[in-house]
């Protein structure tokens, strides 16, 4: 255990120095920014326009408005936060395994499941801190401005914090046999997958084709990444936006909880693939 | 007293390719062990298998007594791999904390030893400078030290000068002496003959990860030598005598070269002469070299 911790601590340290937490930070910033004026202007904007003549209409309107923006917002961190964890993983078992600093850490008296489990770790870690910077942020900026809060907003924040470290486990494990750069192509491939799995499966249920449903299912078992942001957005969105069952960021088809165990059962499966592998790997 | 190292037969194919075909070894306490052989002979994949990082397809072998693969004899062993590729990230100081501390060290005998070898490699000054700027003499310094850390009764030096100035070579030299002093094991692989030749007791010469030839060192200085001598008066009788010594006499005006059966015989040979009223300039023993025990066990088209 101790030694698991003093490689998910060199993990932690090597990421911040090697600027790619920096560059994350620093996008993220721009990202909360961005969002952060923009919501302001259409706020204002739309305050100002829509007057009162029914003030519980306007109130009403106003709460579907902006939790339309706060989840377009967590969509796009969602995606940020996979690819932060696409890219945490990718070069970690690869990257050390090509340059040779591993050999120095393997001779040492430490496992190798200890080794993976460590940096899993490490970026378990990193990827809290960032999701709750950007998820944070982005629910904190629309509250400070009109007091909003989305309804189970822990629970969403959860799925889209636990689909970024699906996707750096998925990472983590094809580095552990591949070079990076074939980590980050069949990564980034296996997420827009899901993607457009996501979409097919919506789709399949809006023109009630049970065939396109199945074939949308089955890419959601494939990965299960786009559930997870489907089940939070599902979670947090607006009563009104759930009775009428069709909004941009949420679905008509919602991923059960029992998706959710599947993606949870899915990442230790992956995690413990990663370190088979990297345990039967000649280095 | 049990060999800290011992391999029977251990052998490697990487898919139909056998880059170590069956070595069998033995590396007694306290010895410093040279691992010869060209490029491509399979050294750095035998002391990958000997150190767990590759697995061998068949064959046995023991580690300070453990089996192969044991990592509780990982904690008393040290390894500086070729290329010397550390995390660069990692402050000189940080380094050898982290390997410190994955050695299972305690913090205070961390510490100490910790500035002792950063003195030791004369790196005291860099302790805070990241590695990433370090030139790659510095970076061999900084990869012994993390190599000694644990005061390891056996340490793995894997070609610990390739590409590495006078200065370097001559550190490296100076802590094997050391290691040697205090009675640790070292298994040396390099090309640096004359390297091995200063610092080893014992070299093993392998070839496709076989074993050809395994030599004392002490067995070079009593090898048959070539003596050059340079003297004045060398009448035909004086030079006949000197055949109960040694035989392919030859003589050039004022030098004359033999090879003579044993070193020892060198003080006679010159009282002998002296006595002959024989002026000697210079009597100049050409020991055979390792290099040329290298060429004549492995060929000159090895390594191609």
């Amino acid at each position: 255990m101790k030694k698991i911790w003093i490689i998910a601590r060199m993990t932690f340290r090597e990421n911040v120095r090697k600027r790619i937490v920096l560059t994350g930070l620093v996008l993220g910033l721009i990202f909360l920014t961005a969002f952060t004026i923009g919501f302001h202007m259409v706020y204002i904007n739309a305050f100002n326009e829509v007057g009162s003549p029914n003030e519980m209409l306007t109130s009403m309107m106003m709460t579907e408005a902006t939790n339309i923006l706060l989840l377009a917002g967590l969509y796009a961190v969602t995606f940020l936060s996979a690819a932060m964890g696409a890219l945490l993983g990718a070069d970690t078992l690869s990257g050390e395994i090509n340059s040779g600093t591993i050999q120095t850490i393997v001779t040492k008296p430490v496992r190798r499941s200890e080794i993976v489990i460590g940096k899993w770790l490490g970026f378990l870690i990193l990827l809290g801190l960032y999701s709750l910077l950007m998820s944070g942020g982005t629910v904190l900026s629309i509250w400070t401005q009109s007091g909003y809060l989305p309804p189970n907003v822990l629970k969403g924040l959860s799925l889209i914090y636990l689909e970024s470290v699906l996707i750096m486990t998925l990472s983590l494990f094809c580095s552990s046999f591949m070079s990076g750069l074939a980590t980050g192509g069949v990564v980034f491939g296996l997420y827009g997958l899901a993607f457009i799995g996501g979409w097919v499966e919506q789709i399949g249920v809006a023109i009630q084709n049970q065939t396109v449903v199945q074939v949308g299912i089955i890419t959601s078992l494939i990965i299960p990444s786009e559930s997870l942001w489907r089940r939070a957005s599902f979670e947090m969105q607006s009563p009104i936006s759930a009775a009428l069952g069709f909004s941009p960021f949420s679905s008509t088809s919602v991923p059960s909880p029992l998706m959710v165990g599947y993606a949870v059962i899915y990442l230790v499966i992956v995690l413990i693939s990663a370190i088979s592998t990297f345990q039967h790997r000649d280095l | 007293m049990t060999p800290v190292i011992k391999t029977e037969n251990l052998r490697k194919e990487f898919g139909k390719y056998a880059a170590v075909k069956g070595l069998t070894l033995q590396v007694e306490q306290g010895e410093v062990f040279g691992f010869l052989g060209p490029n491509g002979a399979g050294k750095t994949t035998s002391i990958k298998m000997l150190l767990g990082l590759v697995a061998p397809t068949s064959g046995t072998g023991s580690l300070l007594g453990a089996p192969l693969g044991d990592r509780t004899a990982l904690a008393r062993i040290g390894f500086l791999p070729e290329h010397f590729r550390f995390q660069e990230w990692l402050t000189a100081y940080e380094f050898l904390q982290l390997h410190g501390e994955l050695l299972g060290m305690d913090s205070r005998n961390l510490n100490l030893r910790r500035n002792e070898l950063l003195e030791q490699v004369g790196l005291s000054d860099f302790r805070h400078k990241q590695l990433r700027t370090f030139s790659k003499g510095m970076l061999q310094r900084v990869g012994l030290a993390q190599a000694l850390m644990n005061r390891p009764a056996l340490v793995f030096l894997d070609e610990p000068t390739s590409g590495l100035d006078p200065v370097g070579r001559r550190l490296v030299r100076d802590i094997i002496h050391e290691l040697r002093v205090q009675g640790t094991s070292v298994f040396l692989n390099s090309h640096l003959l004359s390297e091995i030749e200063v610092t080893c007791n014992r070299v093993a010469f392998i070839r496709q990860g076989e074993v050809i030839r395994v030599m004392e060192m002490s067995a070079l200085d009593q090898n048959l030598s070539m003596v050059t001598i340079r003297a004045e008066g060398l009448t035909p009788e004086v030079v006949t005598g000197l055949e109960q010594w040694g035989n392919d006499i030859r003589v050039d005006s004022e030098q004359l070269t033999m090879t003579i059966h044993n070193e020892i015989d060198l003080p006679e040979i010159t009282r002998y002469l002296v006595e002959r009223n024989v002026s000697v300039y210079a009597l100049t023993p050409n020991r055979i070299s390792l290099e040329e025990i290298f060429i004549e066990t492995l060929g000159k088209d090895s390594g191609l």
